[in-house]
C-alpha cells in the first residue's frame, strides 16, 4: 500500500521513528520539488512568476506568524512592522557598507527583526489574547513612526531606500561571472529556496523539544509551567523565531522591489498576514501557505474573472471594467473570506485534511 | 419519557463513537448510565441535549424522542425549553457571577420573576450550604459547592428530566453521598426524572432504579439497578468484587482474568 498505514508493519526501531510511514509522502515531496523548482520556472511566463514570487514571500511571512499565533497562541498584529525592521536593516547595511554580500544583509535583517520582536514580546509574560494584540499594535505604530521620522535611518521623507539587486554566480561562455538578479525567474529561485528552508525548519521545529513547548504553552499554559517549561522564555523564543521569519520576509520584499519602502509594511499588511493564518488554518504549516496563496491570488483571480464575465455579459470595455472593478473586487474578496470561514472555521488546511481523511478510510465511511 | 432509538454518532465525519445505543428513561425514575472511560457516556448525553454540533459530531442514524416528539437535530436552546437540563462534567459555572446570579441565569427560559425567586429559595432548601455562600463569586466556591451550584442551576429551568454527567468528579466521599442523597430526594419530592452518568458504579446503582452499561459505543447490559448490582460481570469489572462478594486480590487478577461475557 502506498498511502495507508494498514499493512505497513514496523519491524525495527528505525522504522518506528521514520518520518514518512508510507511511500506516498516521499513521492509527493519529490513531485512537489520537481514542479516548484523545474517545471514551473520552465513553463511560467514572467508575469506569472512575478505573482508566484509574491505568493512565496507571503507564505514565508504567514508561516512565521503562524508559528507565533497558531502554534504558540500569542496574537500579534505587529508582524508587518517586524518585516519592516528586517527590510530597513538590510537596506541600511547595503547602503552603509556597499561591499557586503546580500546574504549577510539578509541574515542581519532577520536577526535585527528577531531582537526587536523579542523586545516587543516582553509584555506577553503578563498579558494574553486581545490585550496582547493591543500591545503588539503599539509595536506596529511605534516602529512605523520611527521609520517615518528618523530620516537618517530610513532615507529621507519618503522613507524609502533604493538598493542594488542581489547578485549570483553564473557561468557564461565557460567563464565564472557575477550576474545581477534582474528577472522574475532569478528572484523565483531565491524566494522559493528560502521558503523551502523555512518550511523544513518549521516542520522540524514542531518535532523538537522547543516546538512541543510552544504547543504546550498554547494549549494550557499553567500545565506547561507545572511540567517545567519556562513560559516567559518560550514565548520570547516564539516571538524571536516569528520575527526572524518576518525580517527575512521583509528583506525578500526589499530585494524583489529593489527598494525598502514603509508602505509595504503598514498595519493593513499585518492584518492581511493574520487573515492568511486564520483562513489557511491556525497551527498548520500547510495552512500558512494555502492562506498566503488564497489572500495573494484571490484579487488577481477575481480581477481576471470579473473582467471576463463583465466583458461577456455586460459588454464592459477595459475603461468601464477598470472603473467598476476596484469596488466589486473588494466586496467579493471580503465575501469569499467570510464564505470559506463559515464553511470550514478551521481553515483551508482542515478542508484538505477532511479530504485526505476521506480517502484514508475509503471505502469505509469511518474508522 | 426519553427514548434513544438505536442512535449512531460520528465525530468529524470519520470517527464512529456510538454504534447503536438504545436507552429508555421512564418518568419519575433515576436511570444510570455506567461505563468505562471513553465508552461514549458523555457523547450520549451531548447527543440528547443537542451539543454535538459544536464538537463536529452528528447523530447519523436512529432517533431521540422526548415525550413523544423527536429532539435530534433540534437546537440545544429549544431542547432546554422542552424541559431537559444537563449538568456538565466539571461544573462550568459562570465564574464572574455570584452564586445567586448563577442560579438566576439558570432560569433564563423562565420569564416570571416571582417563580424564579421562589425557585431560588427551593433550590436553597436542597442545598443549604449554597445559601451560606449565596453572594460569593462562583469562581471562589469550593469544588463541592460548585457542583451543588451546577445542579441547582440545572434545576432552575424547572426540568422534567435532569441529566448529570459525573457529579461525583473530584469530590470528597462524604460530599458525594450528600449530593446523591439530594438527587434521590429530588426524585421523590419533586418527581424529577434523572439520567445519571457515573464512574462510581456502586453508588450510582444504590440510588438508581434502572441501569445501562455502555461499552465501546454499545449498550451491553441493561436491567433493574438491584439486579445489575448482583450481576457477576458488573461485580467483577465495575465494583471490583470477586464472586464470593469479597474484595478482590490483585494477585488473582494477573493470573486469571474473567472474560466479559457480553463481549464474547
Amino acid at each position: 500500500m502506498i498511502n495507508r498505514e494498514t499493512g505497513t508493519f514496523k519491524r525495527t526501531y528505525a522504522e518506528d521513528l521514520a518520518i514518512f510511514r508510507t511511500p506516498l509522502p516521499k513521492i509527493a515531496i519529490g513531485v512537489i520539488a520537481l514542479v516548484v523548482f523545474v517545471i514551473v520556472p520552465w513553463l511560467g511566463g514572467s508575469y506569472w512568476l512575478g505573482g508566484l514570487n509574491l505568493i512565496g514571500i507571503a507564505s514565508l511571512g504567514a508561516l512565521g506568524l503562524n508559528i507565533l499565533v497558531g502554534y504558540t497562541g500569542q496574537i500579534s498584529v505587529g508582524h508587518a512592522a517586524f518585516m519592516s525592521v528586517g527590510a530597513y536593516t538590510a537596506a541600511v547595511i547595503l547602503r552603509e557598507f556597499p561591499g557586503t554580500h546580500w546574504l549577510f544583509a539578509m541574515l542581519g535583517g532577520g536577526c535585527a527583526a528577531a531582537l526587536v520582536g523579542m523586545f516587543f514580546g516582553i509584555p506577553s509574560l503578563r498579558i494574553k489574547g486581545l490585550y496582547l494584540a493591543v500591545s503588539t499594535l503599539a509595536a506596529q505604530l511605534i516602529i512605523e513612526w520611527v521609520i517615518n521620522h528618523w530620516s537618517w535611518l530610513s532615507g529621507g521623507a519618503q522613507g524609502s531606500i533604493y538598493i542594488q539587486p542581489p547578485t549570483f554566480p553564473w557561468i557564461e561562455n565557460g567563464e565564472l561571472v557575477v550576474r545581477k538578479m534582474d528577472a522574475n525567474l532569478h528572484y523565483y529561485y531565491l524566494i522559493y529556496t528560502v521558503l523551502a528552508v523555512g518550511i523544513v525548519f518549521a516542520l522540524n521545529l514542531f518535532r523538537s523539544h522547543l516546538g512541543r513547548a510552544f504547543i504546550a504553552v498554547r494549549d494550557r499554559d499553567i500545565a506547561a509551567e507545572i511540567i517545567g517549561i519556562n513560559i516567559f522564555r518560550t514565548k520570547l523564543v516564539a516571538f524571536g523565531i516569528a520575527s526572524f521569519y518576518a525580517g527575512i520576509t521583509g528583506v525578500l520584499y526589499t530585494y524583489f522591489y529593489s527598494i525598502a519602502n514603509f508602505e509595504s509594511f503598514t498595519l493593513l499588511v499585518s492584518i492581511q498576514f493574520l487573515a492568511m493564518c486564520i483562513i489557511g488554518g491556525l497551527g498548520s504549516i500547510l495552512g500558512s501557505i494555502l492562506g498566503a496563496i488564497f489572500i495573494t491570488m484571490l484579487p488577481i483571480v477575481l480581477d481576471f474573472i470579473l473582467r471576463g464575465v463583465g466583458g461577456a455579459v455586460f459588454g464592459w470595455d477595459d475603461a468601464a471594467a477598470s472603473a467598476i472593478m476596484p469596488q466589486w473586487n473588494l466586496i467579493m474578496f471580503g465575501g469569499l473570506i467570510m464564505f470559506f470561514l463559515v464553511v470550514e472555521p478551521d481553515g483551508l488546511a482542515k478542508m484538505w485534511r477532511n479530504f485526505t481523511d476521506y480517502f484514508r478510510v475509503w471505502p469505509f465511511p469511518y474508522v | 419519557m426519553l427514548t434513544l432509538n438505536n442512535i449512531e454518532v460520528i465525530y468529524d465525519n470519520i470517527i464512529l463513537v456510538l454504534k447503536g445505543v438504545y436507552l429508555h428513561v421512564p418518568e419519575g425514575r433515576i436511570v444510570t448510565l455506567l461505563g468505562s472511560n471513553g465508552a461514549g457516556k458523555s457523547t450520549t448525553l451531548k447527543a440528547i441535549s443537542g451539543l454535538l454540533k459544536s464538537e463536529r459530531g452528528e447523530v447519523t442514524r436512529g432517533s431521540i424522542e422526548f415525550q413523544g416528539s423527536r429532539i435530534d437535530r433540534r437546537d440545544p436552546s429549544d431542547i432546554v425549553k422542552l424541559g431537559l437540563a444537563q449538568v456538565f462534567e466539571g461544573r462550568r459555572g459562570f465564574e464572574h457571577l455570584n452564586a445567586r446570579e448563577n442560579l438566576i441565569a439558570g432560569a433564563h427560559t423562565n420569564r416570571d420573576w416571582r417563580q424564579v425567586r421562589d425557585d431560588v429559595d427551593r433550590v436553597l432548601t436542597y442545598f443549604p450550604r449554597l445559601g451560606e455562600r449565596i453572594s460569593v463569586q462562583s469562581g471562589y466556591l469550593s469544588g463541592g459547592e460548585q457542583q451543588m451550584l451546577a445542579i441547582g442551576r440545572g434545576l432552575m429551568s424547572r426540568p422534567k428530566l435532569l441529566m448529570l454527567d459525573e457529579p461525583s468528579l473530584g469530590l470528597a466521599p462524604m460530599l458525594v453521598e450528600e449530593i446523591f442523597g439530594i438527587l434521590k430526594r429530588l426524585r421523590d419530592e419533586e418527581s424529577v426524572t434523572i439520567l445519571l452518568v457515573e464512574q462510581n458504579a456502586s453508588l450510582a446503582l444504590s440510588i438508581a432504579d434502572e441501569g445501562y452499561v455502555l461499552e465501546n459505543g454499545k449498550i451491553v447490559l441493561q436491567g433493574r439497578a438491584d439486579e445489575l448490582g448482583e450481576n457477576a460481570d458488573i461485580k467483577e469489572f465495575y465494583l471490583g468484587l470477586s464472586e464470593a462478594g469479597a474484595r478482590k486480590s490483585f494477585r488473582d487478577v494477573k493470573h486469571y482474568r474473567r472474560r466479559k461475557r457480553w463481549l464474547s
